[in-house]
C-alpha cells in the first residue's frame, strides 16, 4: 500500500526538467517529461549518491551531474557504467495541478 | 577475445563484448591484485575519507563476471604477444590464444627527472596500492611537498590540506594546469588552494632532492622567466585532459637563492606515460601511445588498443591525433572498441569530457581546450562563468567551467551535445544567461 504525498504543483517543474523533493529525511527527484507526464525516482544517484536534480534531463533520460551516469527516469533503468544499479522509482498521480508520489 | 589490462577501459570492454553478442570465451588479464576498481577516487575520498569509506568502487557488481562468463586472470602480466600464432604470453609462461586482442594497458605515473631522486621517499599515485601508502602519510601537521600542479597534484594537495597537512605545491610552468584548462579557470582554482592555505608556487624548477635527518630537502630554481645558462627538456604535463603534449623546453634557472624546502613526504604528479612496452615488443606502431586508427585498430588488424594507452585521430578535431587520459574516454572507448572487435567498424568520435574535484570545487571540460581560436563567456547570475571555445569557422570546440558542487554540470552536458553535433552557435544567445542553452540545441540538427 502506497501513501500518497503531495510533492509539488505541476507548474513547479519545466517540461523536460527535474526538481528535488524531500519527505521525512528522504530525497526524491520529480520529473516532467517533454510530453508533460510526471515521474518520480530516488533523489540520489546509485553510483556515488550525488543529487540527481542538478543533472540534465533529455527526453526520458536523467544524466547524473557528477560522472554523467544515465538513467531512464520512467523505469529507473541504469544505462551502464558508471551507473550499474537501477534507480528506485515511485508511482505518480496528478490531481488538480498537484503532483502526488506514492511511497512506502 | 583477450583483453590486456583490467582498468576502466579493459573491464568495460570485456563486459561490452558479451553485451554486444559475443558467445565465445572472453579473458581479462590484469597486473593488479585487487578486483578492478575506479581510479579517480584515489586522489579524492580515498585520501580524505574516514576509515571505512576509503575503498574505490569496484567496476562491476558481485557475481557480474560469472554471469557474463568472463574469465578474469588477476595479478598476471602479459609480457609478449605472438602475433603469428595469435597467442598472448603471460609472465609465468601461460599462453592464451586469441582471435582478437585488446591492449588496454593504461598509463603509469611519470617519474621525476630530478637529481637525487634516488634518495627515495618520493610517492606517485596511480594505483589503489599507491593511494593506501600515501593516505597513511597525510597526517595532520605533516609537511607535504607536491611536485606538479596538474590535476592529480592539485587533487592530492587539496586532500592533504583537508587532512590538516602543511602543503606546498611546486610547479615549473607559470600557472597550474597549464594549457589543459583555460587560464581563468586555472586562476580560480589556484585562488581556492591559496585560500585553503596551500603554498602554491609556480614558475619554479626543482634542482635537487636530498635526504637529511628523515626529511626530504628540495632545492628549487629561480622563476622560469629568469634567463638561464642551459636548456633542459622536461616532459610537459597535461593531466588527464587533452592530447598529451610534446616535450616542453624551458630554461634551467641560475643556481637558486632560495633555501631548500623540507618535507616529510614528497608526492610527484608530473603526468603519466602510456604503457606501450608490450605493444613495442610486439612490433606495433607507436606514436605517443599505441597508434590506432579511428576504429581503434593498431597496425595489426587483429589487435586493438583503447583508453589511456592509445593515440587516435579525432574526427571532431580535423582528424588530429590525440591521446586522452580521461576516465570517460576510457569507458567510451572500452565500449566502442568491443563492438569494433566484433566487426562493427564505426569510427570513434565521442566528445572528450573530464572533471576534477578540488576542495568544494568541481571543474568540468567538454571538448579540447587548446583547439579553439577564441573564447566567449556566459556569466550566470549565480556567479558561475561558462567558457566556450569557438573555432575559426565559429564551431563550438570546447566548454569549460568551475563551480561549487554540481553547478556547472548541466551547461557542460548541453555544450557536449552541441560539440558532438558540430554546432555553430550564434555567440549572442551563447553568452546571454537569460537564454537557456537547451534552446540552442533546437537550432543544431543532430
Ligand atoms: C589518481 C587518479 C585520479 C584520476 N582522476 C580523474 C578524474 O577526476 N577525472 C578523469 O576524467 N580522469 C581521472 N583519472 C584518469 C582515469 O582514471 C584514467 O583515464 C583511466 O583510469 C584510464 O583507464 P585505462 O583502463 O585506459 O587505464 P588504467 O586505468 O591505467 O588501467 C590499465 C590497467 O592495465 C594494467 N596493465 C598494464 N599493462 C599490463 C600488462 N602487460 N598485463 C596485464 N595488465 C597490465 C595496469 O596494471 C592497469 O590496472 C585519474 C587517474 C588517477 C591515477
Ligand atoms: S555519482 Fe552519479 S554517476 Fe557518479
Amino acid at each position: 500500500m502506497s501513501t500518497w504525498i503531495a510533492a509539488c504543483q505541476t507548474d513547479d517543474i519545466d517540461p523536460e526538467d527535474v526538481i528535488p523533493f524531500q519527505h521525512e529525511g528522504v530525497g526524491y527527484a520529480i520529473y516532467r517529461s517533454p510530453e508533460d507526464d510526471f515521474y518520480a525516482t530516488a533523489g540520489h544517484c546509485t553510483h556515488e549518491r550525488m543529487l540527481l536534480c542538478d543533472g540534465l534531463v533529455m527526453d526520458n533520460t536523467i544524466e547524473c551531474p557528477k560522472h554523467n551516469g544515465r538513467f531512464d527516469y520512467t523505469t529507473g533503468r541504469a544505462d551502464g557504467a558508471p551507473v550499474l544499479v537501477d534507480l528506485p522509482t515511485y508511482p505518480v498521480r496528478v490531481e488538480d495541478g498537484t503532483v502526488f508520489i506514492g511511497i512506502g | 577475445m583477450v583483453v590486456v589490462g583490467a582498468g576502466e577501459c579493459g573491464t568495460r570492454a570485456a563486459f561490452e563484448l558479451r553485451e554486444a553478442g559475443w558467445n565465445g570465451p572472453i579473458t581479462l588479464v590484469g597486473a593488479e591484485h585487487s578486483r578492478p576498481y575506479e581510479r579517480p577516487p584515489l586522489s579524492k575520498y580515498v585520501l580524505t575519507g574516514s576509515e571505512g569509506n576509503v575503498e574505490p568502487p569496484a567496476l562491476y557488481e558481485d557475481g557480474a563476471l560469472r554471469d557474463a562468463g568472463i574469465e578474469y586472470v588477476a595479478a598476471a602480466t602479459v609480457t609478449g604477444v605472438d602475433r603469428e600464432g595469435h597467442e598472448a604470453v603471460l609472465a609465468d609462461g601461460r599462453r592464451i590464444p586469441y582471435e582478437r586482442l585488446l591492449l588496454a594497458t593504461g598509463a603509469s605515473a611519470r617519474r621525476l627527472p630530478v637529481a637525487g631522486i634516488e634518495a627515495g621517499g618520493v610517492h606517485y599515485l596511480r594505483s589503489r596500492a599507491d593511494a593506501i601508502v600515501l593516505r597513511d602519510r597525510l597526517r595532520p601537521g605533516a609537511r607535504i611537498g607536491v611536485i606538479g600542479a596538474g590535476f592529480i597534484g592539485l587533487e592530492v594537495a587539496a586532500a592533504a590540506a583537508a587532512r590538516g597537512c602543511a602543503v606546498t605545491v611546486i610547479e615549473a610552468a607559470p600557472r597550474p594546469m597549464s594549457r589543459a584548462v583555460p587560464a581563468a579557470i586555472a586562476t580560480a582554482v589556484a585562488d581556492r588552494h591559496r585560500q585553503a592555505g596551500v603554498d602554491l608556487r609556480c614558475g619554479l624548477a626543482m634542482e635537487r632532492l636530498t635526504r637529511q635527518d628523515g626529511a626530504l630537502l628540495l632545492e628549487l630554481g629561480a622563476p622560469r622567466e629568469a634567463p638561464g645558462p642551459a636548456v633542459q627538456r622536461l616532459p610537459h604535463r597535461r593531466g588527464w585532459s587533452g592530447p598529451a603534449a610534446e616535450p616542453h623546453t624551458y630554461t634551467v634557472p641560475r643556481p637558486s637563492e632560495a633555501l631548500p624546502l623540507a618535507f616529510d613526504t614528497v608526492v610527484a604528479g608530473v603526468g603519466a606515460v602510456p604503457e606501450t612496452a608490450l605493444a613495442e615488443k610486439a612490433g606495433l606502431a607507436i606514436d605517443n601511445g599505441v597508434r590506432v586508427d579511428d576504429r581503434l585498430i593498431t597496425s595489426d588488424p587483429d589487435i586493438f588498443a583503447a583508453g589511456d594507452c592509445c593515440s587516435f585521430p579525432h574526427p571532431l578535431y580535423g582528424g588530429r591525433r590525440i591521446r586522452l587520459e580521461a576516465w570517460r574516454n576510457a569507458q567510451d572507448q572500452g565500449r566502442a572498441v568491443a563492438r569494433n572487435m566484433l566487426g562493427d567498424g564505426r569510427p570513434f568520435a565521442a566528445v572528450p569530457w573530464f572533471w576534477s574535484d578540488q576542495f568544494d570545487l568541481t571543474l568540468q571540460i567538454a571538448g579540447l581546450p587548446d583547439a579553439a581560436a577564441r573564447e566567449v563567456v556566459r556569466d550566470r547570475p549565480d556567479g558561475v562563468t561558462i567558457r566556450f571555445g569557438l573555432g575559426d569557422d565559429g564551431r563550438l570546440l570546447y566548454a569549460a567551467a568551475v563551480g561549487t558542487g554540481n553547478a556547472v554540470a548541466k551547461d557542460i552536458s548541453l555544450a557536449e551535445i552541441l560539440i558532438a553535433r558540430r554546432a555553430v552557435p550564434d555567440p549572442a544567445p551563447l553568452t546571454d544567461p537569460a537564454v537557456p542553452l537547451k534552446t540552442l540545441l533546437r537550432q543544431a540538427p543532430s
